[in-house]
């Protein structure tokens, strides 16, 4: 049978100066792990919220993202008379849509950041009924209107309701927020594409992407059998959802590239208390594991007691470490969407596996940090440590 | 019976032979046990003595398991110790060794409940049974109502009592003592010396004792000396004193 947990407990407690160091270290690179974590995320969140399982949205043919595309007015009519598009009294639940960028000071610093304006069909907000208008109204189709997305209108200035701004050549009025449930349109500015075209002098009836509703999620494949097969059309016809949650995958995957970088470079710094800690604790305890080891446990109940031990000030550094990231979760935060280069809100996720990941990670530190100093106490001769004082 | 001489006899636990042990410091060989012979039958409570350095903790060390000798054997109950591997002997150490040090090696963190059950965790007894084990032990030596204390919370005479009631709890073939009232005041060292005489004489127990102290070494059935290595019987000191 092993020796005692309580032995390792009671000792870590006796000796917790020199143990608080490790405690620190690991706690900090679990700290910045997990909000490197959160903040991925929470991003990823943000965009996959953006989409809808029962929205495709359509794009030309090789477009990598709505910027790139480009869909004709003829096209956006045989797409939205398409099977399986959604209608309703007053036709089919599709938006063509124009995006452009603008530059707005950010209410935060006054430097200019670069917002996503979108220009869609009068539809819009039935097409994606997650997003409401809460304050105002609707822009009217054929005005120079603007709705603001609840991020945008917190986090630049100048854009609240009533306001008049000027971009692309046009002076804009903000009759409208609206609230797209903490999704990426919550940093936009719609409008109505056709005035989007024409203030940015751009050929009307061209849009670069469309968005329908389908009459359920299961109709995605004869929606886009139907399209996709149609000698008019070169496009590419994506769920909403994946679409959105492709576009996070690149800035997600670098956070996380980057997150697990820099936690491992802390982590060597952790790993290296902890085996401070250890190392010192072996040499302090000399006399005290060779008795054990006279009194007949094995050299393996050694080196799992004091790996153990290891263990406890791991953990006890991984879950100060979780306390310290706990504030984070929900504060909002921002970025440049890198697919559409316009800004983006999103709040950091701290969620419960992610807890994990860092708890884990502050274990793998205490294993690798306990397991020389564990190795070397069973290695102890005996006799010889007997004779310490 | 005890002998010192190499000559056979009936009814050894503790057979030695030839033991040879040597130390190597730096470039310089310490020659510590030189073919050391010694029989010690059941039962019996032999006393080691010897001047500071002559190898008396060497030897019970290797007595012990806890170090393995240059040359020589050591047989207990017909098991060889220097045929066995470092694994079998530490689970040898477990089963038919007592230990009890002039420090008395008590791990500080754990209560002297704590301390005693230690032995008892490499054995099959279940919790009920090893409580009721390290009660009777504790109860034996005198401390049964100092269960739960520390050993910080104890004096050095009931340090080493836990001690030896730890060292008795899984009831081992025979006890190793190294100066075991070597750091007590004289009235705990008394108190020590008719606890180990009790239990050789009620209890039966074989003890190996080291101490520099004649009083101690009087208690003993045996005073054997360490002279040069190998082990003499204090017949003609003793007739001296
Ligand atoms: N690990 C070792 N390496 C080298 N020499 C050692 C080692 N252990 C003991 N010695 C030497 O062996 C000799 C015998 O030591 P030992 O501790 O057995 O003597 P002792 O009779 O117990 O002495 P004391 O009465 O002081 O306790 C001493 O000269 C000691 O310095
Ligand atoms: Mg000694």
């Amino acid at each position: 049978m092993a020796i005692p947990l309580i032995y390792n407990v009671r000792s870590v407690r006796q000796r917790w100066v020199s143990a608080i160091v490790a405690v620190v270290g690991i706690a900090g690179t679990v700290a910045v792990f997990v909000a490197m974590l959160a903040l991925a995320s929470g991003f990823r969140a943000t965009l996959v919220a953006s989409g809808a399982a029962e929205n495709a949205i359509v794009r030309r043919a090789g477009a990598s993202s709505e910027m790139e595309s480009l869909i004709t007015l003829d096209q956006v009519r045989v797409i939205e008379n398409a099977p399986g598009v959604r209608r309703d009294e007053r036709g089919p639940l599709a938006s063509a849509e124009a995006v452009v960028v603008a530059a707005f000071p950010l209410a935060a610093t006054g430097t200019d950041a670069n917002v996503q304006v979108r220009g869609t069909s009068p539809r819009a907000f039935a097409v994606r009924p997650a997003v409401r208008i809460v304050a105002g109204r609707a822009f009217e189709p054929g005005l120079a209107e603007l709705v603001v997305g609840r991020n945008a209108s917190r986090a630049y200035a100048g854009l609240g309701l009533g306001s008049r701004v000027r971009f692309g050549g046009g002076d804009w009025t903000v009759v409208g927020v609206f609230d797209a449930s903490g999704s990426a349109f919550d940093s936009e500015l719609w409008c109505d594409a056709n005035v989007l075209n024409q203030v940015f002098q751009r050929p009307q009836n061209i849009f670069q992407s469309m968005t329908v509703r389908l009459t359920s999620a299961d109709a995605l494949s004869q929606f886009k059998d139907a399209v996709t097969a149609d000698p008019r059309l070169t496009v590419q016809v994506d769920r909403e959802v994946e679409y959105y949650e492709k576009q996070s995958r690149q800035l997600t995957r670098l956070i996380t590239v980057l997150g697990t970088f820099i936690a491992l470079v802390m982590g060597i710094g952790a790993v290296f208390a902890a085996l401070n800690t250890m190392y010192s604790a072996v040499a302090q305890r000399g006399r005290e594991i060779a008795t054990m080891r006279a009194l007949g446990f094995a050299g393996a109940a050694v080196v799992v007691s004091f790996l153990v031990e290891s263990l406890l000030i791991a953990l006890a550094g991984g879950l100060l470490g979780c306390v310290l990231v706990l504030p984070l979760n929900g504060l909002t935060t921002g970025t440049i969407n890198w697919q559409t280069f316009s800004h983006l809100s999103f709040a950091f996720r701290v969620t419960p596996s992610l807890l994990l990941t860092g708890v884990g990670f502050s274990l793998l530190m205490g294993v690798i940090g306990g397991l020389p100093p564990a190795l070397r106490a069973a290695r102890l001769p005996v006799a010889a440590a007997l004779r310490e004082l | 019976m005890v002998r010192v001489d190499g000559e056979d006899g009936a009814e050894t636990l503790i057979r030695v032979r030839n033991l040879d042990k040597r130390y190597q410091r730096g470039s310089e060989e310490i020659h510590v046990l030189q073919g050391l012979n010694l029989d010690v039958g059941r039962g019996e409570f032999v006393a080691f003595m010897g001047p500071s350095g002559s190898g008396k903790t060497t030897l019970l060390n290797l007595l012990g398991g806890l170090d393995v000798p240059s040359a020589g054997s050591i047989t207990v109950d017909g098991d060889e110790l220097t045929r066995m591997s470092a694994a079998k002997l530490t689970r040898w150490r477990a089963r038919h060794v007592g230990f009890i040090f002039q420090m008395y090696n008590l791990l500080p963190v754990l209560t002297a409940f704590g301390n005693v059950e230690l032995p008892l965790l490499l054995t099959r007894l279940d919790r009920a049974q090893r409580r009721r084990q390290v009660e009777t032990a504790l109860a034996l030596v005198g401390l049964a109502d100092r269960m739960d204390h520390f050993p910080r919370q104890l004096s050095g005479g009931q340090e080493q009592r836990v001690a030896i009631a730890r060292a008795i709890v899984a009831d081992p073939s025979f006890l190793l003592c190294d100066e075991p009232t070597g750091d007590l005041d004289r009235a705990s060292a008394g108190e020590i010396l008719d606890l180990l005489t009790a239990l050789a004489r009620e209890y039966g127990k074989t003890i190996l004792m080291v101490t520099h102290d004649p009083r101690a070494a009087e208690r003993a059935d045996c005073v054997l000396h360490l002279d040069k290595g190998v082990l003499v019987e204090a017949a003609g000191e003793a007739a001296r004193a």
